[in-house]
This record gives C-alpha cells, structure tokens and sequence, in this order.
C-alpha cells in the first residue's frame, strides 16, 4: 500500500530513462559497431586496446582522480565553515552563481589571468621574482578543474554538514573528544553520504572532461573525452567515437558498483 | 513546503514574462519558408549590417544561425529538421557534403554578379564548374611570429620550426590536416599525401619538433599572440590578419615548400525552402560593394576583384595576405582524403600528441 | 553571534575571491575600447550600447533564460520523485541500476549526448527548435537533481515516517509534510545545479536546435574562430549584475518577513 506512493512518484523518472538513457545508449551501442565505412564490425573494440586509449584511459582516470581530491579538499572545510556563516543560504548561492556564467567566456578570462602579462605575474613581478609561464601546464589544467566543480561538491556537503545536529557534536565534547575525533567519528561518518554524492558528481563528469584539455592545457593532457570529440567532430568516425563512449559508461558502471550503497535504501516506504 | 511552491510560481511567472518578452522582440516564431532566408555561418562571419541591408532590399528577413565547426555543421544539415537557405562550409566538406547529395546546383543565371569574382578562384578541384558552391573567404596557412624574440629567423622555410631556439616556443593549431600538412610540407611531400611511407616518415619528423612546442590549441591562440604570451604559432591566415591588426609586432610568413589554400565557400543545402532567397542572398554578398565592406569587417582575404577595387589599397596588395599568382602557385588546396586516410591522419597526429609530454 | 574564526574567514575569502576573479576579469575588459579581452585602452560604454541595439542578441539571452529556468524546473520535479522512488525500492541490485543508468548522461561527452538526441528527435519527428532544446535540457538536468536529492533521503530517519503514519498522516502527508521539507535542501541544490548545467551547455544545444532558436552558449561558442566580441561580455556582465541584484534582493525581502512573521532574531 504504502510503498505505492513512492512508486508511483518513480513513473516519469523510468520514462525518462527510457527515452533519454537506454534509447541513445542503444544509439551509441550500436553506431560502435559499425567501421568507418558503416559496415557491420569489432574492429573498434579492438582498437580501443590499443596502446593510445589505455594510455589515454590510465590518464583520464589520473587527471579526473587529481581533480576529484583537490575540490574535495578545497570543498569540505568551505562548505563546513559556510554553514556557520550568518546569511548561510545567501553565501551558498554566492558560491554557485559564478557557475552560471558561460563556461568559455570565463576559460579565455583565465588564459587573460594566468597570462605572462596577466595580474598574476604582476603580482609576481612585484614581490621580485620572475613572471612565470603559467598556462599549459599540469597545474593550471588542474586549477581551472577545480574551479568549475566546486560548487558541484560544495552543494552536497553543505546540505548534510547544514542539517548535523550540532548537540551531538556537543556531546561527543563533553564525552571528552578531542576536535579531530569528533570530526572523524562523528561530523564525518554523517556527511559521508554528502561526500560521495559529490565525489560522484566531479569524478564522473572529470573523466571526459574536454574543451579545456585544450584551452587551458594545450593538448598537454589528453582525456577520453577529447578522443570522443575528436572522433566525432574531426574524423567524423562515429563508430570509434561510439566505442570509447560505451568504454566510458562501463568504467562509470564500475565506479558506481564499488561506491554503491548496498545495505541501505528501502528507507522511505 | 511554502518555499517550494512559492518559488515554482515564480519560475512559471518568470518563465511567462520573458516568453512575452521574447515573442514582441522577434514577432515572429522562427518559421522557415518562403519569406525568411535561413543562413548558417560560422559565428562573427559577417557584417551584422549586410543582413539589415539585404532585408531592406529584398523585404525578406534573414534568421541567422552559427555553427563553429565543418562536420557539426554537415551532421546538422544531414540530419534536417531545419530549413537552413545558406550553409558555408570550407572547402574539403564541400566535396564531402556532394558526395552525400547534401547540396543542390546553383542556377547561375540568378548570380550575375559572379562575374566579380577573380576567375583563379573559380573552377577549383572541389568543385568544378562551381556547380555547388562560390567562395565567400579564402587564406592560406603560415606561420605567425614576433620578429623581436626569434632572432634571425623569418620562416621562410617551415625547418625554421625546428630550430633549437624555440625550445618550447612554437604553438600549432589542433588540426589534424593543418599540422600533418606542415610535416608533409616540410619534406617537400604533398599534404594531400596518400602514401603510407610518407605519412610515417612526416610522422616521425614532427615528433622531433615534440621539444619545441608549447601548446597545441585553438581559437585562442589569437589573445595568445596579441598578448606576446606566444611568440611562434601555425595558423590560418585570416586569424592571423586578426592578430596583426591588433598587435603591430607581428608578422606573418608562408613558407616556401608550400602550404595549403583554403577556402570558405556559400552553398545552398537540400534542406533550402527558399531557392530564390538563397541565390538572392549569394549575389546580394558578390555585389563590390558588400564584398568591400564584409572583408573591412571580417579582416579576411576576399576573392572578389570588384570589391577588391574598393578596399584600402594598403590592405590588398599586402602579400602576406594576398599573395601574387606565383606565390599562389606553390599552394595546395586540401583535396577530400576519403574516410579511411583522413583516419590514419588523425591517428598519426593523435600519436605526434601523445609524445608531447 | 558569529562563529567563525579568522583563519576560517581569510579561507572563505579566498575561496569567493578566486571563484570571482574571472568573471571581475571579464567585466572589467567590457568597458575596453580595444575590442578585444587583451590590452585594456581606453574606457568606454560602447558595448553596452551595442548589446542593447542588437534585439537579436536579447532575444537569444532570453531564450537562454527561459530555457535554464524551465529546464530546470521540470527536470527538479523529475529527479525528486525519481530519488524518492530510488530510495523505496528495496531491491539493492534494481536501486544501483537506476543509479547506475541516472549517471549515463554524466559520464557522457557532449557531442554523444547531442548527436544521439538529434537522431532522436529527428527520427520521431520533433521540430526542432525551442522545445527539442527544452526537452534536452531537461534530459541532461535529471541525473545531478537525482544525485542532490539522494543523500538527503537517505540521511533522513525513516523512523519519522513511521512516527507520522502511525499519527494517522495520510500518505499525501507524509509526502508534503514530512519527505519535501526535509529533502527541500537537496531539491534547491539540484535545481541550481541544473541551471548551472543549462546555461553552462553548449554542444547539445548547438545539435537540436534549429529554426533560428539559438542559445547564449551556442552563440559564444561559435564566435571563437573570429573573435570573441566584448558585447558578449557586456550582456555576461549585465546578467551578472541582474542576477546578483535579484539573489540579494530576494534574500534581504525574505529574510525580513521570516523575522517579522516568525519573531526569530
């Protein structure tokens, strides 16, 4: 009886899986197994283990780990230290509405601030070190990552540091806890489920990251999104581009089979 | 709870006002026939005032869409759905969109004013007869670069990019074609090579240049150069015009050994509803004087001799970007390398990437 | 009254700051006469001029809003009652294939997402145009409302639903009463999160649109082989301004009714 609300609720979201997911996943499925010449074929799959994609995929997952860990360890202590702010929903919306400003727009403001003759390098100038050439490189690939998935990890931490009851932080003091572990036995086994869901909306996402393979690093880092594109856009060979993209859902499959919830759900009946 | 339904009345309150809003601005849904002349271009690719223009002449109205590559704009107009009147594609999807039928013939006796068009620029392999299609910009692809930080060089030569000088200087364009040209070049092959050993050889001679480069980007090597941040980078000439006119340190050169002619060219695809919008619009933009005044805005080279009469006679004898006959001659236009080789191009400069490190 | 230390407010600081500089960055340079994002020369309003005589840009800004919001909007609806079904389902194997299926669209390039859409959308014959772009929108805008929804149900305390069934709470209740409150966080978050994912779109628009339905995203994008004009700055900057106005407007109005109906200090 009960359990027929929540089910209910479920019908638009299977729609939409249907029509959205699984059609354009049978789609892509598909277009992989045809050549060049639209023929009937493996050969994509077998080019995928090929040297140039397992290194491209080793490197996808080095970058999109690189990126995952610093948003995350930038993320946790500023959503921690926002819910203790005063006009705290005020200030969350101050972290997401730079995100709503073109993505490409900001990315050229980027190559302007990282510039040899950008603010930075000025700033540098001054305290009397030499400009450093900034753009193209590792770093500031990985800098302008993080810059774009903050508020993504940000928004979900938030929420479940926001609503952790703080009497029970208070009573893990009084038992006589030092800080520390009251944050690792308390604040954070309570906003683990925050953390994964942020860690999956970075993570995921990181993995075909594209558009500033190139602007910010110069074709430096090469991911598999940037071969999907290339396949698409260049070669115009939809089905090798069609093939790394099954490659990229099974690994995302993977991810989410080792951080899936197992014991839990069945909750809201 | 309130919250909630609060804010979704004002989203659908929000929502309502601007589609009011919207809907008085443009007074019309966007509905292709026979009175609108659908165009898709390349973003920033004409005088905004010449479709204001053409609308005032012909009591047409033009709905102007962008693309910002050749093949997302091929797989648009594949698929329909959208009655697009004009398309300008560069050269090579010109032969790959006849080959799927993707375009119809023009009827020439509705474009008078092909006459202004320099005839070298007719006729072209890609498109004999100009059944299809009449150039609408063309350039070449050089080398851009501040004299006062390269010494000697002036890169007449594209080995000039080997230089050990430039350690970690030179800054390429992410084109498969562009770079494997370039390497192709080099050794005085083709770059519409289809010779697997020369292929592999221009392979290995840009791995070497691996040292060297910098960064192999896009559009935004333009600010790059303006800026000084970069000092040598391949790209086309009429980005390269865009960067002279903005930073007067620059020069440009096309090497010696050759190098590749392009062209963006005015086509009208199947999906047109609108034959004689179409053929209007293509001779609206051969008159000289819209000709003139497109290349003043865009700052690329024209093929139109008559317009050319009317430009800055500075602008169009410089040689850097209208090169003479000779020079002319020592140029390649990019010929449609069929899937299986425009893979292997792809592949190799996929391979030359990967040893950048 | 306020709890945050020095260092925890330097740190805040920085973070704003960083999270700012572009966008100051690219404001600053729409008052540049160069026409270009490059060297700055002379002050002027010209831009701003420009963005306001050319009614085709505004439309498309428009367009772009009204797309964000309602995409949005319904994609919120979508994802919360999915989460909440997610959540009840009791099968572990079932609940992480839906999860596993809700984060196809996230793994996904662009161009895959765009190009299946459109053969899509074409084969079912769907004109292409606002609604084609709308309904993508909401497509891609799911999955992240899914995923800000999620954690919160899964926090929340089943015992509470009990507790207000056994107090005779129809189920209509429970849902409006007790789950939407308490997930209300979770459901703001997915919805500006799939703003983010709207506005932010470029390659899928760019693939179903068509019939002079165009997006701010689709025009910036193919502007960069030419150049970048300053006018889009300045229609960037208005929009930041407009929206930062709103969000502090909006804040302060709310924040005083709740003061005055609730007494809370």
């Amino acid at each position: 009886m009960q359990a027929k609300t929540a089910k209910s609720s479920l019908f638009p979201y299977l729609l939409w899986i249907a029509f959205f997911v699984i059609a354009p996943i049978a789609l892509v499925v598909y277009y992989s197994l045809l050549d060049i010449h639209g023929h009937f074929t493996f050969s994509n799959y077998q080019a995928f283990f090929s040297s140039v994609y397992l290194k491209m995929t080793l490197s996808s997952f080095w970058y999109a780990l690189l990126i995952t860990f610093f948003t995350l360890l930038i993320s946790y202590p500023t959503a921690y230290f926002l819910t203790k702010t005063k006009n705290k929903q005020l200030w969350l919306l101050l972290i997401i509405i730079p995100s709503w400003i073109n993505l490409l727009l900001k990315t050229y403001a980027f190559i302007g601030i990282f510039g040899l003759y950008g603010p930075i390098n000025a700033f540098i100038e001054i305290i009397g070190f030499d400009p450093q050439q900034m753009l193209f490189t590792d770093a500031s690939f990985i800098f302008v990552s993080v810059y774009i998935f903050i508020p993504f990890m940000i928004l979900p931490i938030f929420n479940s540091l926001d609503r952790l009851n703080p009497t029970l932080i208070d009573a893990s003091r009084d038992l006589g806890a030092s800080s520390f572990t009251t944050f690792r036995r308390v604040v954070l086994p309570l906003t683990m489920d925050g953390i994964k869901s942020g860690i999956q909306v970075v993570f995921i996402p990181a993995l075909s990251l594209f558009m500033i393979t190139r602007l910010i690093a110069g074709n430096r880092v090469i991911t598999l999104g940037t071969a999907i594109e290339q396949q698409f856009l260049v070669t115009q060979n939809w089905g090798m581009g069609s093939t790394i993209a099954v490659f990229l859902i099974l690994f995302m499959v993977i991810i989410m089979l080792i951080t899936g919830q197992k014991d839990k759900g069945g909750r809201v009946r | 709870m309130k919250q909630l339904i609060q804010a979704t009345i004002a989203i659908l309150v929000v929502s309502a006002l601007l589609f009011y809003a919207a809907h008085t601005l443009s007074a019309s849904g966007g509905n292709s026939g026979k009175n609108t002349v659908t165009i898709f271009n390349w973003g920033e690719y004409i005088d905004p005032n010449l479709l204001k223009q053409f609308e005032k002449e012909t009591g047409m109205r033009v709905i102007y869409e962008t693309f910002d590559s050749n093949e997302a704009m091929m797989t648009k107009i594949q698929q329909g759905g959208t009655a697009y009147d004009i398309a300008i594609p560069s050269e090579y999807m010109i032969e790959k969109m006849k080959e799927e039928k993707l375009l119809l013939p023009l009827d020439k006796s509705k474009i008078p004013n092909l006459k202004n068009i320099d005839p070298y620029f007719l006729d072209l392999p890609f498109d004999e007869d100009n059944q299809y299609s009449i150039p609408y910009f063309w350039g070449t692809v050089g080398i851009v670069y501040n004299p006062n930080y390269v010494g000697d060089l002036d890169f007449s030569s594209w080995n000039d990019l080997w230089d050990p000088s430039l350690k970690r200087k030179v800054f390429l364009v992410d084109g498969a074609r562009e770079v494997m040209g370039m390497g192709l070049n080099s050794l005085g092959y083709s770059l519409n090579s289809l010779d697997n050993q020369q292929l592999r050889q221009a392979t290995d001679k840009l791995i070497t240049l691996a040292p060297n480069i910098k960064a192999i980007i896009g559009d935004e090597i333009t600010p790059l150069m303006i800026n000084n941040e970069a000092t040598v980078a391949l790209t086309w000439s009429g980005q390269a015009a865009d960067m002279l006119s903005e930073n007067e340190e620059l020069d440009f050169a096309v090497p010696q050994e050759g190098s590749n002619l392009w062209f963006d060219n005015m086509v009208i695809p199947k999906t047109s509803k609108n034959l004689e919008g179409a053929h209007a619009f293509i001779n609206f933009m051969l008159k000289a004087e819209s000709g003139a005044q497109n290349a003043d805005y865009v700052g690329y080279s024209t093929p139109n001799l008559a317009a050319m009469a009317l430009m800055d006679e500075e602008v169009v004898t410089d040689e850097r970007f209208y090169p003479s006959e000779e020079q002319r001659d020592t140029l390649e236009v990019y010929k449609n390398l069929g899937p299986d080789y425009l893979g292997k191009y792809n592949e190799l400069f996929l391979e030359f990437k990967m040893s950048i490190r | 009254m306020n709890k945050l230390s020095t260092s925890a407010k330097i740190y805040l600081t920085l973070v704003f700051i960083v999270l700012y500089a572009p966008i100051f960055y690219l404001i600053f340079y729409s008052f540049n006469s160069g026409g270009s994002m490059n060297n700055f020369e002379s002050f002027t309003l010209e831009h701003y001029q420009a963005v306001f005589e050319d009614s085709r840009l505004i439309v498309i800004l428009i367009n772009t809003v009204i797309v964000a919001l309602l995409s949005a909007f319904i994609s919120t609806v979508i994802g919360t009652l999915g989460a909440i079904g997610i959540v009840s389902l009791k099968d572990a194997k079932m609940r992480n294939t839906l999860l596993s299926l809700n984060n196809v669209l996230i793994v996904s390039p662009d161009v895959i997402i765009g190009a299946s859409f459109l053969i899509l959308f074409t084969m079912i014959g769907i004109k292409l145009g606002f609604v084609s772009v709308l309904l993508a929108h909401v497509a891609f805008s799911v999955p992240i409302v899914v995923l800000m929804v999620l954690p919160k149900l899964l926090e929340m305390n089943s015992s509470l639903i009990d507790a207000a069934l056994d107090l005779g709470a129809t189920k209509k209740d429970v849902m409006m009463r007790v789950i939407l409150p308490y997930i209300q966080p979770g459901i703001f978050a997915g919805f500006f999160l799939a703003l983010t994912y709207s506005l932010d779109d470029f390659a899928v628009t760019f693939f179903v649109t068509g019939n002079g339905f165009s997006t701010l995203s689709v025009e910036i994008y193919s502007m960069a082989r030419a150049g970048i004009s300053l006018t889009v700055n300045a229609i960037s900057g208005l929009v930041f301004l407009v929206t930062i106005l709103v969000v502090i407007g909006y804040y302060v109005m709310t924040s005083r009714t709740r003061k005055r109906t609730e007494g809370r200090p």
